[in-house]
């Protein structure tokens, strides 16, 4: 199995190598060619400006779109799930997200960093110990839709989401040392 | 903006959907959170602004996180002085204009100048060498803070020496407000160049190089074993075209710092974004060159003579 991770810029080493654990190639992802032989996708944390921008000048940003639209298994961390968004609140006016996932997400809305932290998560059909939540200057994610599956909350909000193949955290899980999410993601939606 | 202290109530008595809740209450600045704030940094460019102007150009250009302060470098090794942290209300107003991480300087052993840019909700403490040191001997104890720190190395020891201080980021120095590359390049290949040669030490030699460095023995023997640093290393310093970044990323810096390269330059607003394109793509050679054409004249810069005021030479 071949897993892409979207290196434009963030943390998307972290992801490399929660993968590389779990016995998956996984390949860096910063030009178009390198997407279309990916069997499933990672979208690391990092600034959300900045990997919009890089999605525009790398040329990424419509096939990126055509890909996970046309059902590619898509894992979105952080600012991937802001890039990934129909709605940005408290974004830049020209911030443009993919509408991929019917959510509104409402960019640092648990604060500036010294508000960020962590904190364990019941996570739906993972069993054992909690899973090691971190969000760092995460999203709140404000509303989501009908379609959408909520597999994490804190604080009554969602944190962790499902909408058909496309799974989205405002934590995270490649910063924990706990690799059963990204297992879990694999194996229901790549495996399968 | 969340409330720092605000604790999640939630516990396991509460019915229906409760399995989903959370269930302790919120740790905040842990190692975890202030060393993932960096890895969040990576692959990226942190620009250093002035002004709440420069800094939406920097922001508009891609920067990961701008760098708050009142003049840049290169002004300060011109117009001497003792250099301070900034203004609080100038923080505040490019705090205001952008959506990314805002950083801003303390003096070194300047803890009271870091209790402020603290209470600012400044997202990154640069203890650093550009202002004016206000300890002769000590840093910041930087464990006591909730904000996390970055501070500049030229070897391996200092690295060490300011993460046991509680550092979550590193950067090389190189020589701040110069436009040359040339110290940069240096100080990366002195601490990479450590690296690589500890992890083939054996467990005695270890000790030897932990007396070396001026560094505790359990940094050392993780870096032997992790063969990098354990916290991200950025490189910052003299850092002027496209090329430079692309140059220290594959020296082995995780991210660029930028001081005066980009607001000294002819064309600050395309040189910020070639930079950042360069610090993605800098195994490219093609986009290297291609986000490199047209810019105009990038700063001026300066070789520095020995007898020169070395910034680099601050810090213990």
């Amino acid at each position: 199995m071949k897993v892409g991770v979207l290196a434009l810029q963030g943390a998307f080493r972290e992801h490399r190598e929660v993968l590389d654990a779990l016995g998956c190639e996984a390949i860096e992802v910063r030009v178009p060619q390198q997407l279309e032989s990916v069997d499933a996708l990672f979208l690391p944390g990092g600034e959300s400006t900045t990997i919009g921008k890089l999605l525009d000048s790398s040329g990424l940003r419509a096939p990126l779109r055509e890909r996970v639209a046309g059902g590619l298994p898509t894992f979105a961390t952080c600012a991937g799930l802001i890039v990934l968004a129909s709605d940005v609140l408290d974004g830049r006016a020209d911030q443009e997200p993919l509408s991929l996932l019917d959510v509104a997400v409402r960019r640092n809305g648990y604060g500036r960093q010294v508000a960020s932290f962590e904190v364990p998560l019941r996570v739906e059909g993972l069993t054992g110990a909690p899973f090691p939540g971190v969000f760092i200057r995460a999203p709140v994610i404000e509303r989501s839709g009908d379609g959408v599956e909520v597999l994490a909350r804190h604080d009554d909000r969602p944190v962790l989401i499902r909408q058909g193949r496309v799974w989205a955290a405002s934590f995270h899980p490649e910063l924990s040392g706990d690799l059963r999410l990204h297992q879990r993601f694999l194996q229901q939606e790549v495996a399968a | 903006m969340a409330d720092p202290v605000e604790t999640d109530n939630t516990d396991e008595t509460l019915p229906s959907d409760a399995t989903l809740q959370s269930v302790d209450t919120r740790a905040t600045g842990t190692a975890t959170v202030k060393r993932g704030l960096a890895e969040m940094l990576r692959g990226g460019v942190i620009m250093d602004v002035v002004d709440a102007t420069q800094a939406k150009i920097a922001e508009d250009a891609g920067a990961v996180a701008v760098m708050a302060l009142e003049r840049v470098p290169s002004d300060i090794r011109r117009d001497g002085g003792i250099a301070r942290m900034s203004d609080p209300a100038m923080i505040e107003a490019i705090q205001a204009e952008v959506t990314i991480p805002v950083m801003a300087k303390c003096r070194i052993g300047h803890f009271a100048e870091a209790q402020v840019l603290e209470s600012l909700g400044v997202d990154f403490i640069d203890e650093s060498e550009v202002l004016t040191p206000a300890d002769e001997a000590y840093h910041v104890d930087k464990w006591s803070f909730t904000a996390p720190f970055v501070c500049g190395a030229t070897n391996l020891g200092e690295a060490l020496r300011r993460i046991s201080e509680g550092a979550a980021l590193i950067r090389s120095k190189g020589e701040a407000g110069t436009g040359n590359i040339v110290e940069a390049v240096r100080h990366l290949r002195s601490i990479l160049g450590d690296i690589r040669r500890i992890t083939v030490a054996d467990d005695e030699e270890l000790y030897g190089w932990a007396k070396e460095l001026r560094a505790p023995i359990d940094l050392v023997q993780e870096v032997a074993e992790l063969g990098e640093l354990p916290v991200p290393l950025f490189c910052a310093g003299g850092i002027a075209t496209p090329a430079d970044a692309s140059l220290v990323m594959q020296l082995g810096a995780q991210s660029v710092f930028v001081g005066s390269g980009i607001f000294k330059s002819d064309d600050p607003a395309s040189r910020a974004k070639a930079i950042v394109e360069a610090t993605t793509h800098y195994v490219d050679p093609a986009i290297v060159a291609k986000v490199s054409r047209g810019l105009g004249d990038a700063m001026r810069g300066i070789q520095l003579a020995p007898s020169d005021t070395h910034l680099a030479d601050r810090g213990w």
